[in-house]
């Protein structure tokens, strides 16, 4: 346990330089988010994603990407009773 | 050294398989001895030397032990007089198998807190006095049954009690382990114990160790023996 | 002292008496290993990406605004500009372009955006790691893309436009930019048929944060088709993206922990015979109804804290040596384009207690309620047997 922390504490100081280095990218390129599904533009782009998303294809669309079903759905997506 | 007072014991009570174990048995046990319970089976010879050793309490009657009235103590005080006082070796030697014989010796002591190190010599001593001081560190299922039979008075013997308790202590031995079993018992008495043997075995009974024949029948004590 | 040596005593006897029943101890301890490593694995997976995004993502643009049209969302007119550049507060407005674009030849999505520094270098272009990989299923010797390279785009007539790889961006920046592909405002404008007056959306840097909310007010009063988008609604985004309550490995850790808990149940309330004769035993030669409790105490401990150990020192050997390989087939979806990013490791007291209350506890509690019952048998029972 006690090694793990100590790896974890060293990764991070090994690591800061890279987050350093993809700080400086994010603002240069002005990106808004990190690319980890690149299947569809709410999964790539899940910030930038229009508040009309659920509708995208049609109203009663069902979410069918894998990927969709890890990330949590937006609170400001349930209707107000629910959030 | 121990009183019973009327002391009755019923199981089940209540209930239609409802049965009354012992009924009306008085009787004073005195120190430094070997008493045996005499009668056969279903007699209550079990029941009452549960009731003496403090394992059970009766449904009605009055238990003082050594001018201590102890039927009504709290069942952590019970537990602790049953550790301290009485030493039990059971029919079927009830050692825990698994472990080694050392531990099954020692587990009696755990309770009291005593310092490992030092409780483990004790129990050495206690094996090499009996003679299986080899067999310490050796699984209990592994034993032969006069090994075991010493690996359950060693551990009875662990905690320094006034009283041993055996319950048909010989039902499992041929003629020679149970004239070893009556011997060991000799030397007990000889340094001051008091013994309490439940038996219909005539070994035991017919011992000359034992001072005093109680028998009994259908729960109740026929003969209370005064001495041989 | 006293205290200390009986329960060093009766540890002594739990630790050899779990030894005794070995095969069944370690299948259990195998189990509850397994259910702490995923379990485990999922709460440091989600932590570190969570962090990771909040560490990188500070320097998000302050505030993006996009147009929709319809609800969906369209190009925004470069008149916008202006308009939005006379709110006080506004320091600068630059319109950004970027889009997706399908490769057919790789089968992958790509993100495609203009940078201004290849604005006077029409023709080239700068890809992220993952394209460099994919791109390339031609070549030889497993090599991605190199420098000089062309990668055909397939434009909105049909006509193809050949531009040149000139510089990879760097590995380390792959979390964020593995499916980037950089091109000048020329190319882009070219391959999707975009009007010199338009831009994808605008980005906006502020001389105050606090004047955002006022700022992002105003915007909609003056262009009600529009939507600005805040930092801080980035960093909320991330922040829910990852919530390990949510999603299918938690679905499908519900099932396994159902079952471990059902096991531990059925180990725990189901006391086999033996183990009852022996605590009858243990009673009857002196053992108070809460030396044997303490005693099942030390055995629930021993066997969920060797689980928790070892469950937890594997999930994070899985995490952050082996990237959560077995994460993979569900991370990567429908995705072919997946970077192969390694997380740096945060991990905090937090979580590890979390996970501690979450197993070892209850498992523990779990082993000493049904000893309760027995422990408090008779002692002669064993008499009788």
């Amino acid at each position: 346990m006690g090694l793990m922390f100590m790896d974890a504490v060293v990764s991070q100081r090994l690591d800061r330089e890279f987050v350093r280095e993809r700080r400086a990218i994010v603002r240069a390129l002005t990106l808004t988010d990190l690319c980890l599904f690149t299947e569809a533009r709410y999964t790539r782009h899940p910030s930038m994603t229009e508040l009309h998303t659920p509708f995208q294809d049609h109203p009663m669309a069902l979410e069918h990407f894998p990927s969709g079903s890890i990330m949590a759905v937006p609170a400001r997506l349930y209707p107000p009773a629910q959030q | 050294m121990i009183h019973l007072q009327d002391i009755r014991k019923v199981f089940n009570a209540g209930k239609p398989n409802e049965f009354v174990a012992i009924e009306g048995v008085n009787l004073a046990i005195d120190s430094h001895g070997a008493i045996a319970l005499k009668g056969p089976s279903g007699s209550g010879k079990t029941t009452l030397l549960s009731i003496l050793g403090c394992m059970a309490r009766p449904t009605s009657g009055r238990i003082t032990l050594q001018e201590r009235e102890i039927t009504s103590l709290p069942e952590r005080f019970l537990t602790e007089i049953r550790r301290e006082t009485f030493g039990f070796i059971f029919q079927q030697f009830n050692l825990i198998k698994g472990i080694t014989v050392l531990e099954n010796v020692m587990l009696p002591a755990y309770p009291n807190a005593e310092n490992h190190a030092s409780l483990k010599k004790r129990a050495m001593d206690l094996l090499d006095l009996l003679n299986i001081g080899g067999k310490a560190l050796a699984k209990v299922e592994w034993l032969s049954g006069g090994e075991a039979q010493r690996t359950a008075i060693a551990r009875a013997l662990i905690n320094n009690p006034t009283i041993i308790i055996a319950d048909e202590p010989t039902a499992h031995l041929d003629t020679h382990l149970s004239a070893e079993f009556m011997e060991i018992m000799r030397q007990l008495k000889q340094e001051g114990k008091t013994i309490l043997l439940a038996s219909h075995d005539p070994i035991v009974y017919e011992s000359k160790v034992i001072d005093r024949i109680v028998e009994m029948r259908d729960g109740k004590v026929v003969s209370a023996g005064g001495g041989p | 002292m006293k205290a200390l040596e009986k329960q060093r005593n009766i540890l002594d006897f739990t630790l050899s008496s779990l030894g005794r029943r070995k095969g069944k101890n370690i299948a259990l301890v195998m189990v509850y290993t397994f259910v702490i490593f995923l379990l485990a694995s999922v709460l440091f997976f989600t932590h570190s990406l969570k962090k990771e995004a909040a560490l990188i993502l500070q320097d998000a643009p302050a505030m993006t605004v996009q147009r929709l049209v319809a609800g969906r969302q369209d190009m925004i007119p470069m008149h916008y500009i202006d308009s939005i550049r006379q709110i006080k507060g506004v320091q600068s407005v630059v319109p950004r372009l970027w889009g997706y674009y399908y490769d057919a030849l790789s089968g992958a999505n790509y993100t495609l955006m203009v940078n201004a520094d290849l604005n006077d270098r029409a023709g080239e272009i700068i890809i992220g790691n993952g394209v460099s990989w994919r791109s390339a299923p031609g070549k030889r010797n497993n090599q991605g893309l190199q420098k000089n390279d062309i990668i055909p785009f397939k434009t909105y007539d049909g006509t193809v436009l050949g531009l040149k790889v000139k510089g990879l961006l760097p590995f380390a920046s792959e979390l964020v930019t593995a499916d980037l592909i950089l091109v000048s405002e020329t190319d882009f404008r070219k391959i999707f048929a975009i009007a010199n007056d338009q831009a994808t959306d605008l980005v906006l840097q502020v001389r105050n944060a606090k004047e955002l909310p006022t700022i992002a007010a105003k915007i909609t009063q003056i262009h009600p088709d529009t939507r600005p988008i805040l930092r801080q609604e980035i960093l909320r985004t991330y922040d829910a993206v990852f919530d390990w309550r949510g999603g299918v490995i938690l679905m499908v850790l519900a099932g396994v922990f159902f079952a471990f808990i059902i096991l531990a149940w059925d180990k725990a309330t189901g006391l086999s015979a033996e183990e009852k004769r022996e605590i009858g035993i243990l009673k009857a030669i002196g053992w108070e109804t809460s030396d044997i409790l303490l005693m099942k105490f030390w055995e629930g401990a021993a066997v969920s804290l060797m689980a928790f150990f070892m469950g937890i020192f594997l999930a994070y050997l899985h995490v952050f040596l082996a990237s959560s390989i077995l994460f993979a087939p569900v991370l990567k979806g429908w995705s072919v384009l997946y970077p192969h990013f390694r997380l740096t490791p945060y991990i905090n007291a937090y979580q590890i207690a979390t996970l501690f209350f979450l197993t070892v506890i209850p498992y523990t509690v779990a082993t000493i309620v049904p000893s309760w019952r027995s422990a408090t048998i008779d002692p002669d029972s064993v008499m009788r047997m």
